[in-house]
């Protein structure tokens, strides 16, 4: 057999291949930059903002499910502690927003380390049960544990502040939050791209061959399962001061549910997929409000109908179908 | 190099392998032959951590290394490849070799979300020798290509180059040629002896007798899960036992 020796690439292509890379992640901030002069008034801000945290979290939960293949049905619980988290120490210990932040996201990424440990031995079904159970056992903590968090009524969440910088109304949120997104889509695609990335990916698709050449199989779940429970501390933290106000249904299995769905409907293993699944499934509530009553039978048309029909996620298999156009 | 001593492994009542020892020798091309179900791949299992040995020792340099995982057998210079190749099809093929070079590259989470100095040129050139060694098991072709577009063959080949992007002490090869043509099996036995002589000391499972006879120095033949001779190639071929066991069975299929 004749081998074809590989093109070595020019240090010209390699930075127009970074350009190239790079464009879809430049388009979008730029356009992220745009949009507040087309939003006509605080309810649509309000959206965008929902639409970018969900954005975020979705980003940080593909890293589990659909890059390492890990599956996660308990993710809310760790939003819902972290916006807790955030609540409790500011709003009854009077600490600053953002220590009560990197504490929330601290003890929230050491909880999801030691639970991991236990529960990532396990596999499929059994590790959506685990997880499942996790999710559970939070928001019902959360309701009950009155004294601390006001039980089923919730609690009340003062203004953020940084470094004496107050961060109040739709507009100040929307810049903060389109910032954390677009580093989230930096720093995912990054991580993907690298060494642990395709560690990862390589669990996904074979853990015996990725054990054999040295990755450590259960070290690696646990770190992207702690990575991932720790982005959505973060934004847990940073929804509570935004909204102001927190209830345990935001660590909720159907809180839960709904994000996983957002990965599998906007794509596995894909971070654009993540963005657009946040944003469908997002917006839908507010499309569908005009099918009165029959919105949740619409939103199950639209699942499974990308579950037949894009059984890999819209963007993974829009990009697919594109690209053997080309071809 | 390796040292293996009364090792044995049953299951359910049936010892797949049982009071097996014999050394592998720094350098040299080894085989381990014997009729189906004589234990060869269960003794690769025990060897390269995917199953733990009921009782028996397994010395790496003078270390005990029974009961070791995958990844820290890896740590320590071994690599194989599998009777049926574990690739992953979610990966191109140039990433599925470039993760051999995995322990060498920088794995830190947040090293790979800042992307560090120095990490993208490294990872960079570990692709770059991905490149390289699937043109050297002559998947050249399949440089670009995603691991799910990879006929079996080519797959098998990808598996060595995955195991040599490791630049492993140990080798061990399950099957190399299990499933391949005449044409490509030459071509494996001609790449595992281009191993043997950059000094790769390899191990082979194989059933292809004319790809053992030609490649290995040393030959260990197990039956029943028990070692029946060992040698150089012309000492069990001339084995009264192993004829009547291994290579008459052999002559009545043919």
């Amino acid at each position: 057999m004749t081998a074809a020796s590989p093109p070595s690439p020019t240090v010209a292509s390699r930075a127009s291949r970074w350009a190239f890379a790079r464009a879809p992640t430049i388009v979008f901030a730029a356009a992220l930059v745009v949009l507040p002069l087309v939003l006509p008034n605080a309810y649509y801000f309000d959206v965008a903002i929902r639409i970018a945290i969900n954005a975020t979290l979705v980003i940080a939960l593909n890293l589990l499910i659909g890059y390492t293949g890990q599956i996660s049905l308990g993710h809310a619980a760790f939003f819902g502690l972290g916006a807790y988290g955030s609540a409790i120490l500011v709003g009854e210990f009077n600490w600053p927003p953002g220590a009560a932040l990197v504490a929330s996201a601290t003890l929230v990424g050491a909880l999801a380390f030691v639970v991991g440990r236990a529960i990532l031995r396990l596999e499929g079904q059994y590790l959506a049960m685990a997880t499942l159970g996790l999710g559970v056992i939070a928001s019902i903590a959360l309701s009950n544990e009155v004294a601390l968090t006001g039980g089923p009524d919730g609690m009340s969440v003062p203004d953020f502040s940084l470094l004496g910088l107050r961060v109040v109304g739709e507009k100040a949120w929307y810049w903060a939050f389109a910032a954390t997104l677009v580093a989230a889509i930096v720093l995912a695609g990054n991580l993907v791209d690298s060494p642990a990335g395709r560690a990862l990916r390589a669990l996904h698709g074979s853990e015996t061959a990725a054990r054999a050449v040295g990755v450590d199989a259960s070290a690696f779940k646990i770190r992207v399962f702690t990575l991932s429970a720790t982005v959505a501390a973060v934004m847990g933290s940073l929804y509570a001061h935004y909204e102001g106000f927190v209830t345990p249904g935001l660590a909720g299995f159907s809180k839960s549910v709904e994000l996983v769905t957002m990965v599998v409907v906007g794509g596995m293993a894909s971070i654009w997929g993540s963005v657009l699944g946040a944003a469908l499934f997002s917006l839908a509530p507010e499309l569908l409000a005009r099918f009165e009553g029959y919105e949740t039978i619409a939103f199950g048309v639209i699942l499974v109908a990308t579950m037949i029909f894009l059984p890999r996620g819209i963007a993974p298999s829009l990009a697919a179908r594109l690209r053997r156009k080309d071809s | 190099m390796l040292r293996v001593e009364n090792l044995t492994k049953s299951f359910g009542g049936v010892a797949a392998v049982s009071q097996v020892s014999f050394d592998v020798a720094e350098g040299a091309i080894h085989a381990v032959i014997g009729p189906n179900g004589a234990g060869k791949t269960t003794l690769f299992n025990l060897i390269t951590g995917v199953y733990a040995p009921d009782c028996g020792s397994i010395r790496l340099r003078g270390e005990e290394v029974a009961g070791l995982a995958p990844e820290s057998l890896a740590r320590r210079g071994v690599s194989r490849t599998f009777q049926n190749p574990q690739v992953s099809m979610n990966l191109s093929a140039i990433e599925n070799v470039t993760l051999g070079a995995h322990l060498r590259l920088n794995s830190s989470l947040l090293a790979g979300m800042a992307r560090w100095r120095g990490l993208a040129a490294r990872d960079r050139a570990a692709r770059e020798e991905a490149a390289e060694l699937l043109a050297f098991v002559g998947c050249g072709a399949y440089v670009g290509a995603e691991a799910r577009a990879m006929p079996y063959g080519a797959l098998k080949r990808l598996e060595i180059a995955r195991a040599l992007a490791a630049e492993p002490k140990l080798l061990f090869l399950d099957e190399p040629a299990a499933g391949l043509n005449h044409t490509e099996t030459d071509e494996i036995g001609g790449l595992i002896g281009e191993l043997g002589r950059r000094g790769v000391t390899i191990v082979l499972v194989e059933h292809d007798m004319k790809l053992v006879m030609n490649v290995s120095e040393h030959i260990v033949v197990l039956d029943y899960g028990k070692k029946l001779a060992e040698g150089t190639p012309d000492e069990v071929r001339r084995n009264p036992e192993v004829i009547a066991a291994y290579l008459g069975a052999e002559h009545e299929e043919a």
